[in-house]
């Protein structure tokens, strides 16, 4: 990772696409939290957020989800997103009140009592949304949400984006299936060796020479997009 | 509930068959229930949160040599000096637990530092004059009930029976709360945790110093009662597995877990030290096996196994 300049405005959807190992997950565990950054620095709401622990980065309103999803798996659903409701709630009705709205919201209300473990990998998907969403952030780091997805749980989970979005909010994230981020980013940046090397509109993003070139590898040499 | 009156009746006659008990099986019943103590004790950091002591003989040991040093030099009342006892265990525990979780110290890595520091306080005792050193302390046992020390056992019964009602009060809230809920998160996953607003650290500091609290008052029980300490019984590793065992037999991170666990437990220790007296070290072998089967075949402890059968 090295000179990444990146901003987001509030309220915007934030496409961040690139090769595998590109940087973007790197980038992600950055901002909220996971690695400290050598250097530069990481604003949030006009504070720097840089050494602050992720449940701290957390309150003040940055979740994020896992790419490899991560459930406590010996726990309910609705458990589940009740560790993330909590971070607003003391109170323990409160949070299961808070968490089953997320859960229904994000399609997940008639498996509040399922064990996360047995939920499947569009269900596993759904939770690790919704607990970040719990949450209540203002904004949320979307890791690869949709892969492994078969196409009508890949709509749906844009369906439930934009929702999430229409709630206010504001939303970076991080994919590789390309008409789902095509369509739902109003802005995309592309990685490549950790570096920025694409900012804009997702139309003249896609036809930036050295973004193609970042995909299919100068003159083609058969890295698969 | 069924389960709800069932328990309800079990302490009821937990409350009123005691004083009609023979000698014998009121002792049972007491070891009973100070291992189903120390086991709801060391479940909270060891269970709920996940952070397998193997040293809570550290807690343990400060808070019977708190009391009882307090009582022989100070002359202050052991009900007072458990307190101190608790509240120096759990500053001693917020100091071991800041190390090792301050450096990331997870799992085995963590069960080893614990039991260091148990084993760290019991060599220091052993070579400190000043608190008996190996020869140990010995409790005055003059019966006077302000001093924690009573004519038979009956009393002793019915102060154990309430620190366990107490520490299974403790937990039974603590599991329903923010705080049961964070420790939980953090066992399955701590990463995943953080991310979801949990400060992990603070959540394991907390179960932390309950559970030191804790300990160290079964710490100053056990002094009274034997009026008799020294460093091998307070801090050694066999303190720290009679508390831990009845936890991990009867279902870690289970509120009834413990309680469950000792009273099988239990009985089993003294049935097999009964039956094999007089042949050295073969009750434990006995024990270990039933261990052993135990482990391998309810792995989820009496607790899981419970559960599974009433969900299927």
């Amino acid at each position: 990772m090295s000179q990444l300049d990146l901003s987001i405005e509030s309220g915007e959807i934030v496409g961040l696409i690139g090769p595998n190992g590109a940087g973007k997950t790197t980038a992600f565990h950055l901002i909220a939290g996971f690695h400290p950054p050598s250097a530069g620095t990481i604003r949030f709401k006009g504070d720097s957020i840089v050494g602050l622990k992720p449940h701290a980065i957390c309150r003040r309103g940055l979740a994020r989800t896992f790419q490899l999803v991560q459930p406590f798996a010996g726990l309910t659903a609705l458990e589940n997103v009740m560790v993330g409701a909590f971070t607003r709630e003391r109170d323990t009705a409160a949070a299961r009140r808070h968490a089953g709205e997320i859960l229904d919201f994000v399609g997940l209300g008639p498996r509040r009592d399922t064990a996360a473990r047995n939920l499947t990998l569009g269900d596993r998907k759904r939770l690790e949304m919704a607990r970040g969403l719990a949450t209540r952030p203002e904004l949320l780091l979307l890791d690869e949400v949709m892969s492994g997805l078969n196409p009508t749980e890949i709509e749906a989970i844009i369906g439930t984006i934009r929702r999430i979005h229409e709630r206010g909010v504001t939303l970076l994230i991080i994919e590789h299936v390309m008409q789902a981020i095509m369509a739902l980013s109003h802005r995309l940046v592309v990685l490549h060796h950790g570096e920025k090397i694409a900012d804009g509109p997702p139309a003249l993003v896609a036809r930036e020479r050295k973004v193609i070139e970042a995909y299919l590898g100068e003159a083609g040499d058969g890295t698969a997009p | 509930m069924a389960v709800r009156a069932l328990a309800v009746l079990a302490g009821l006659a937990l409350l009123a068959v005691p004083p009609f008990l023979p000698k014998y099986f009121l002792e049972v019943l007491i070891s009973i229930l100070f291992f189903a103590y120390l086991g709801l004790a060391w479940n909270l950091l060891g269970g709920y949160a996940g952070q397998f002591s193997f040293g809570h003989a550290a807690f343990f040991g400060i808070g019977a040599y708190t009391s009882t040093l307090l009582l022989l030099r100070a002359g202050l009342s052991p009900w007072l000096g458990m307190l101190a006892g608790g509240l120096l265990a759990t500053g001693f525990g917020l100091f071991e637990g800041y190390l090792s979780f301050r450096y990331g110290l997870r799992g085995p890595y963590f069960s080893l530092v614990t039991l260091a520091f148990a084993e760290m306080l019991r060599v220091v005792t052993v070579n400190l004059k000043v608190v008996g050193a190996s020869l140990g302390l010995v409790v005055p046992s003059q019966t006077n009930a302000l001093l924690f020390v009573f004519a038979d056992k009956l009393p002793y019964y019915y102060v154990i029976a309430v620190m366990t009602a107490v520490a299974l009060a403790i937990t039974h809230r603590v599991a329903r709360s923010r705080l049961g809920y964070c420790l939980v998160a953090v066992r399955e996953n701590e990463d995943a945790a953080e991310a979801a607003g949990v400060d992990a650290r603070g959540a394991k500091l907390r179960a932390m110093a309950i559970s030191a609290f804790l300990t160290a008052l079964g710490g100053t029980f056990y002094a009274q009662y034997f009026a008799y300490i020294d460093p091998t019984i307070t801090f050694g590793p066999a303190i720290s597995i009679g508390g831990l065992l009845p936890a991990i037999v009867g279902g870690a991170g289970t509120v009834l877990g413990p309680v469950l666990g000792s009273f099988v437990l239990t009985p089993i220790s003294e049935i097999t030290r009964a039956m094999l007296r007089g042949r050295a070290g073969a009750d434990i072998m006995l024990y270990g096996l039933v261990l052993i089967l135990v482990i391998s075949f309810l792995p989820q402890g009496l607790m899981g196994w419970l559960r599974a059968r009433r969900a299927s």
